[in-house]
């Protein structure tokens, strides 16, 4: 291992480390107020004290999160492969769904409610909601990139659209299709926790609600960072799948020093 | 000799709404035919509906005038027996050069079926064939790890693979450099005089035309039509240094001059 391996190995923990350390120190240079932006020893107090309540909302978060994720796998996958399959299903869906899309999901919440009740099922399916859209569109992207030169090899050969969408189609996609996923994770988060600030008695963002209104600044940080950290570690699992998935397509030497 | 393939008055419009209205008019009342076993040329000027004829030919877009033939059928739908290869070498990054070579193989009849059970048979079959083109030992590397000469011998390879009575090329060579092109006119050379297929090659290089051919066609300005049809008697099998010769030159010239009035 080089000095420079060394280096960009260590670098994310250096840098986070150097954020909380700037985080603390301006804190006290400030003296900034601790019911204003609580430095992070207050928020890992915080913690500690309220350890059992952060931990339970966050997993019923991460629950939430993920099966809406899940969904929105399942549907997006399946909506991308048909939207590329078929050019009358793309001009007729793609309307709706950019439609849909441009609907900020905290609108959407309200409607929910009414149809589902508060808590576990908003949740779920507001994070399925905002997450499915960039799947649908990766998905359908690699499939209209398709070379043509390489369809017409194909079909001289008698191939049927199932052959080229099998052999080509599927394959070339998923690269995209694993991109997008990494994205979703993420959009997902932002669906479970507006559902459950709105419309629940648990999850993290419930947590943080509850917080605010009893003024207890550093357990709001807490809840923040706990959401940054399953963030973290959901993106993380995505981008090892990725590049276990679609190594191929990731030989670019250009971010690699 | 029975024509192979034989275009009768052929026009083809992209993008028309319904017969002949509207949209770009790529080839009008074409006429072309292809004996079984004849390596045919077609040189012409850019966009002049070259790669149009390829693709009527091989049943991927259809006339709305004329008739296409082939082994004295009516084509009305892609041919399955065909072997392509374009300028671009479109090998999927996915695969392995031998598994590159297989695709073909595991989508023709009666291979489909078989190449499970087969395998093996079929791998060896893809290895003669890429040593045949200088490509030995290359089938485990991955497309993007050989260079742009050895890409296009794969997608050759990838075009003769099922042994196809046809093989269409659309300015294999285009892109690549004169010294690595003058090898790939050998190895294809030798590949139609080993098969005795039917080839027909499209190309804007006229030499490469006039070395490989039998025949070669000048194409008019688009909307296009063949102009000229020239034998090509050079004796064969044709070597390399033929292309210094002053016959050779001759019919270079001459073509040459057919391609300037065309594009006037
Ligand atoms: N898919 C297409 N859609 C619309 N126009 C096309 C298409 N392919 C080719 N054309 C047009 O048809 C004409 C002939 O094209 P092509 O056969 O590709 O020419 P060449 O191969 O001789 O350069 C050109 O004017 C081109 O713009
Ligand atoms: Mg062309």
């Amino acid at each position: 291992m080089t000095r420079q391996d060394f280096f960009i190995r260590a670098a994310p923990w250096i840098y986070t480390i150097a954020m909380f350390a700037i985080w603390e120190a301006v804190c006290h240079i400030f003296s900034i107020p601790v019911f204003f932006l609580p430095p992070p020893t207050a928020i890992a107090d915080a913690f500690v004290e309220y350890w059992g309540p952060i931990y339970r909302n966050s997993i019923f978060t991460l629950s939430t999160t993920m099966i809406g994720f899940g969904l929105a796998v399942g549907f997006g996958l399946l909506l991308g492969l048909l939207v590329g399959w078929s050019r009358t299903i793309y001009a007729g869906l793609y309307p709706l769904m950019i439609g849909f899309n441009a609907i900020p999901k905290v609108a959407v919440v309200p409607i929910l409610v009414l149809w589902f009740g508060i808590g576990f099922v908003p949740a779920v399916l507001t994070a399925f909601l905002i997450s499915f859209f960039p799947i649908v569109v990766n998905v359908a992207t690699g499939l209209a990139t398709i070379e043509p030169e390489l369809e017409d090899v194909l079909k001289a050969l008698g191939a049927s659209k199932l052959d080229i969408m099998r052999k080509v189609g599927i394959p070339r996609t998923l690269p995209y299709f694993f991109g997008s996923l990494k994205i979703a994770i993420t959009l997902a988060f932002v669906g479970s926790v507006i559902s459950e600030s709105i419309a629940s008695n648990y999850g993290i963002g419930n947590l943080m609600l509850q917080a605010q209104a009893q003024f207890q600044v550093p357990l709001i940080f807490a809840g923040l960072v706990a959401l940054a950290v399953e963030g973290i570690v959901m993106y993380w699992l995505m981008a090892i799948l990725e590049a276990r998935m679609t190594g191929w397509a990731q030989r670019s030497g250009f971010a690699q020093t | 000799m029975s024509a192979f393939v034989a275009l009768d008055g052929v026009s083809h419009t992209y993008g028309a709404r319904g017969g002949s209205t509207g949209g770009t008019l790529a080839v009008d009342g074409l006429s072309i035919s292809v004996n079984t076993g004849e390596f045919v040329a077609v040189v012409g000027p850019s966009g002049c509906g070259k790669s149009t004829l390829m693709k009527l030919a091989t049943g991927l877009q259809f006339p709305f005038k004329g008739t296409v033939r082939i082994a004295g059928n009516v084509i009305d739908r892609p041919v399955k027996i065909a072997g392509m290869a374009f300028q671009a070498p479109t090998l999927l990054p996915w695969r392995t050069t031998l598994d590159n070579l297989l695709l073909p193989l595991e989508i023709v009849e009666p291979h489909r079926q078989e190449i499970r059970r087969r395998k093996a048979d079929y791998v060896a079959r893809a290895e003669k064939l890429l040593a045949s083109v200088g490509l030995n030992g290359m089938g485990s590397k991955f497309p993007w790890e050989l260079s742009g000469g050895m890409q296009q011998r794969t997608s050759l390879c990838r075009a003769l693979i099922h042994e196809p009575q046809l093989l269409m090329l659309d300015e294999p060579f285009a892109a690549l450099d004169a010294f690595t092109r003058e090898e790939l006119w050998c190895v294809i050379r030798d590949l139609h005089a080993a098969r005795r297929i039917t080839v027909i090659l499209v190309t804007h290089d006229l030499r490469e035309a006039v070395f490989l051919a039998d025949r070669v066609f000048v194409m008019s300005q688009r909307p296009g039509r063949i102009l000229v049809e020239r034998p090509i008697e050079l004796p064969r099998p044709r070597d390399l240094d033929i292309v210094y010769t002053p016959e050779f030159s001759e019919i270079v010239h001459e073509l040459r001059g057919h391609i300037v009035r065309a594009r006037q």
